[in-house]
């Protein structure tokens, strides 16, 4: 399976900046995708969705820790089942990566992309039956903000300034800085909308939403059941009756409840356990690209990564073809020294290929006269699955270019508060941000919290701060295409691989093309999926 | 004569006294080896979240910002008056352990209703028959049982009875939301793979005990007598062999509670063992504690239980001079 070419950003954010397409284009236009891209899926879409049924969803992290409290979601079971089952954001994340209204219909900025105007759609009620109004919506967006949030959607909501709420329909939010990008943030799955109480704040004890289900039981850590909201304010969604999310943490546990017909879907599937599951004819394994890849940092401002040489030498003696046949035995892609996933708007390609070419790194460190290369190279299975392996496999591509990397293998325990962001020379697991406005600014402007690669770029950072209040796309564009290319060039990112979402399902579950932005088809895979078999 | 005519209730006076002393001392060294774990709740549970201003902000709510002996303490002082206080997440610690304990009390009880029974009578049997059939034949395969890792004998019954056969269910995440039949069912996999696993160690146990005993000089007697051997083992061996084995049921039990962890993550059982790992990735110190203190209270309670069985069992422990 190819990457589906990501839509043009222009295009994207016309569409968001003016209105949002109507939930019938968005369906017509879904399934024509998922024509083009994904064959099985095509066979059974054929048929169309069916009504009914029962999906079970095997998740791999229900920690008993989960709470309906929005701003303490962190599990994939709170994101599918409250994110995507229980709840509606103001926008919703197609699954081509585009952004289109849910609770809110349309949108507009003003004012540098500093103020923005939601028209919010009328006639949606609460599984309760209240009717949803743009109190609800302010009062869901404050629930995140005030000094002493302990939100996960905290970065997002610090940008706001003021919530107004305007006639019976509009929300108007200001923000402190222009932020084109501003109503994709808000797709973000914390800021699920639940209804506001007397007096502030918002009601999320009761498990009451305006999503497509209904909450019918939730044991933290165990699992979470929704039934069918009749309801629902999408027209013909969603289309199973029940829905169950099931935590099942061990790999091999959740294989066999596939296996025995226990779930109907399992994500996290160990890659070991991909011909197995190709082998069975009951069984489809399903791969979305996702924004996670997996990385060798190297840090800028400390030798010999200082040294923009070196940084180039190292980015051409691995043999990525190599690691991804032998260490994720194919199920990877490579990527291209950008931090950037191709499924992304603004995704910029960033010639020329960086591939392995021992030969051209050792002329380029003979040329600048750095003589026997060493560099220590911290890797732990915890850094990424694989990392260890990948490591050995970079040492013995870097030794044909004359360079002499040690393995230092770190303990598991701890790796993420010892050794990233701390050793120089480190890999380390990312599972991407929405917008590269964010991606840039948490982990490569020169204040970014995790910059791991210690990068440091004047025209950077200048870019990144220029493109942040942009609102035409054409320019817009343009900035992310060469800070892209900065970071490809001078950047201390090596892309080791970026990796799909492997799930494996039962052949009676049916659905169109998946997004890979957030797991579980960007969260929302129990109103978009269908049963072919009732 | 006063201090010597109660036994069991000076005894029991001390061992609780003594058990007390070890629940302060795990609750200690779990409070401090938990501290000193890399990372903490905060960066665990914000995640790729995780910013500096999220993580002070989480970290003065849930008190993390005071020093350690001082959280101790507090811990302390409200655990003893019975308040084991709120999870990080922000709910009371019972009722997050609270349906897991009961869960992990079902299988336990369950399993040992069955199995003690079971391993007595098989034990029994197989010192009555020593050296014949039945004897060597449970030998060898409770020496096997004994030999495999748990895991492996829970994907072997997985492999066997959900895949192969098809007649349970590989999962046995039970719910509230399932009557007690569903529940039951869901459980049989657990059930049969623990019964497997302490069934051994008992058997083998309860057989050498008696024995042991059939070697004293009164069962030569016994025999003598011409009692049947039958009688022999059961009337005058096995009670005097009830010491050692009540204190290896003791031990299963006491297993049944706290060791059962690796049974419940291969079956997806949500009990105490699979609430404790969870706590421990996500550093939930509450929760971790209250885990620590139940498994601790268990073992000790059980061995407790053991020696009392045994001290009423032995009239010369019973009655010293």
């Amino acid at each position: 399976m190819r990457y589906p070419t990501g839509p043009i950003g222009g295009q994207i954010i016309a569409r968001a900046m003016s209105l949002a397409p109507s939930r019938r284009a968005f369906l017509g236009g879904a399934a024509a995708v998922a024509g083009a891209f994904c064959l099985p899926a095509s066979l059974r879409a054929e048929e169309g969705p069916k009504q009914g049924g029962r999906l079970r969803y095997g998740v791999n992290d229900g920690s008993q820790q989960d709470s309906l409290e929005p701003g303490s979601w962190a599990t994939v079971m709170c994101g599918a089942a409250f994110n995507g089952a229980l709840c509606n954001n103001l926008v919703e994340l197609l699954p081509d990566g585009s952004l289109a209204g849910d609770l809110a219909e349309s949108w507009e900025e003003a004012e540098g992309a500093t103020r923005w105007t939601f028209t919010l759609r009328k006639g949606v009620t609460f599984h309760d039956g209240r009717p949803f109004t743009p109190e609800d919506a302010r009062q869901s967006l404050l629930h995140h903000m005030g000094e002493n949030s302990t939100s996960g959607a905290l970065a997002i909501v610090s940008q706001i300034e003021e919530i107004a709420v305007e006639g019976e329909d509009r929300l108007i939010v200001t923000l402190a800085q222009g932020n084109a990008d501003f109503p994709y943030l808000l797709s973000d799955y914390h800021l699920s909308i639940f209804p506001a109480k007397e007096g502030g704040g918002i009601d999320w004890e009761s498990g009451i939403g305006t999503g497509a289900f209904k909450l019918d039981s939730f044991e933290p850590g165990v699992a979470v059941r929704l039934l069918r909201n009749p309801d629902y304010h999408k027209p013909g969604l969603p289309h199973f009756d029940e829905v169950e999310f099931i935590a099942i943490p061990d790999r091999s546990a959740r294989l066999n409840a596939l296996l025995t017909g226990e779930v109907d879907v399992i994500e996290d599937v160990d890659i070991r356990n991909v011909p197995l599951i190709e082998r069975n004819p009951d069984l489809v394994l399903h791969r979305t690209p996702s924004l996670r890849h997996l990385t060798f940092d190297m840090n800028c401002q400390t030798a010999p990564f200082d040294n923009a040489v070196v940084r180039k030498a190292l980015k051409l003696s691995l043999d990525r073809e190599d690691v991804i046949a032998k260490v994720f035995l194919g199920e990877a892609e490579t990527g291209n020294d950008n931090p950037v996933a191709r499924i992304m708007p603004f995704w910029a390609e960033t010639p020329p290929e960086h591939r392995y070419d021992p030969e051209a790194a050792r002329a380029l460190l003979a040329e600048a006269g750095i003589e026997g290369l060493t560099v220590d190279l911290s890797v732990a299975e915890s850094a990424f699955p694989g990392a260890v392996e990948a490591g050995v496999l970079f040492r013995e591509h870097a030794a044909k270019a004359g360079i002499t990397i040690n393995l230092v293998q770190e303990a598991d325990d701890g790796y993420w508060d010892n050794v990233w962001l701390v050793k120089p020379f480190n890999a380390a697991d990312w599972y991407g941000r929405v917008t590269l406005d964010w991606l840039f600014a948490t982990s490569y402007t020169s204040d970014a919290p995790w910059n791991n690669t210690g990068f440091k770029n004047a025209r950077f950072d200048e870019l990144h701060a220029a493109a942040r209040s942009e609102t035409d796309p054409a320019t817009r564009g343009g900035h992310y295409a060469e800070m892209q290319q900065i970071l490809h060039d001078e950047g201390g990112v090596i892309t080791v691989a970026f990796v799909s979402w492997l799930l494996a399902m039962s052949r009676a579950i049916g659905h169109g093309e998946t997004g890979g932005i957030l797991p579980a088809d960007n969260h929302r895979c129990a109103e978009r999926w269908w049963r072919t078999d009732v | 004569m006063n201090r010597t005519s109660h036994p069991i209730l000076s005894m029991v006076a001390s061992r609780v006294g003594l058990g007390l002393l070890s629940l302060l001392i795990v609750s200690l060294v779990i409070f401090f080896s938990v501290s000193l774990l890399p990372g903490s709740y905060a960066s665990a549970i914000l995640g790729q979240n995780a910013t500096p201003e999220a993580v002070a902000a989480l970290e003065t709510r849930l008190g993390l910002d005071q020093p350690a002996i001082w959280r101790y303490l507090s811990w302390l002082a409200a655990a003893a008056t019975g308040d084991l206080g709120q999870s990080f997440a922000g709910r009371p610690v019972m009722a997050v352990l609270g349906p897991r304990l009961l869960n992990t009390i079902t299988l336990a009880s369950i399993t040992a209703v069955i199995a003690v029974p079971l391993a007595i009578t098989l034990g029994v049997i197989c010192a009555r028959f020593r050296g014949r059939f039945i004897d060597r034949f449970l030998s060898t395969s409770t020496l096997a049982s004994i030999s495999l890792p748990e895991f492996f004998v829970a994907y072997l019954m997985m492999m066997i009875f959900a895949v192969k056969l098809q007649w349970f269910p590989s999962m046995a995440g039970i719910r509230n939301s399932m009557d007690l039949g569903e529940q039951l069912y869901r459980m049989v996999l657990p059930i049969l793979t623990l019964l497997l696993v302490i069934l051994a160690h008992m058997i083998r146990n309860t057989r050498a005990a008696i024995l042991s005993v059939m070697s004293s000089p009164y069962v030569e007697m016994a025999r003598l007598k011409g009692e049947s051997e039958g009688r022999v083992v059961t009337r005058q061996a096995l009670p005097n062999a009830i010491g050692p084995i009540a204190s290896v049921v003791a031990l299963n039990l006491a297993y049944l509670i706290s060791g059962v962890v690796v049974i419940e993550v291969v079956f997806v059982y949500p009990g105490v063992g699979q609430a404790m790992i969870d706590a421990v990735r996500n550093r939930d110190v509450p929760v971790i504690q209250a885990c620590a203190l139940i498994f601790a209270t268990a073992y000790i309670g059980f061995n407790l239980l053991a020696d009392i069985v045994s001290i009423v069992s032995n009239p010369r422990l019973l009655h010293p001079r």
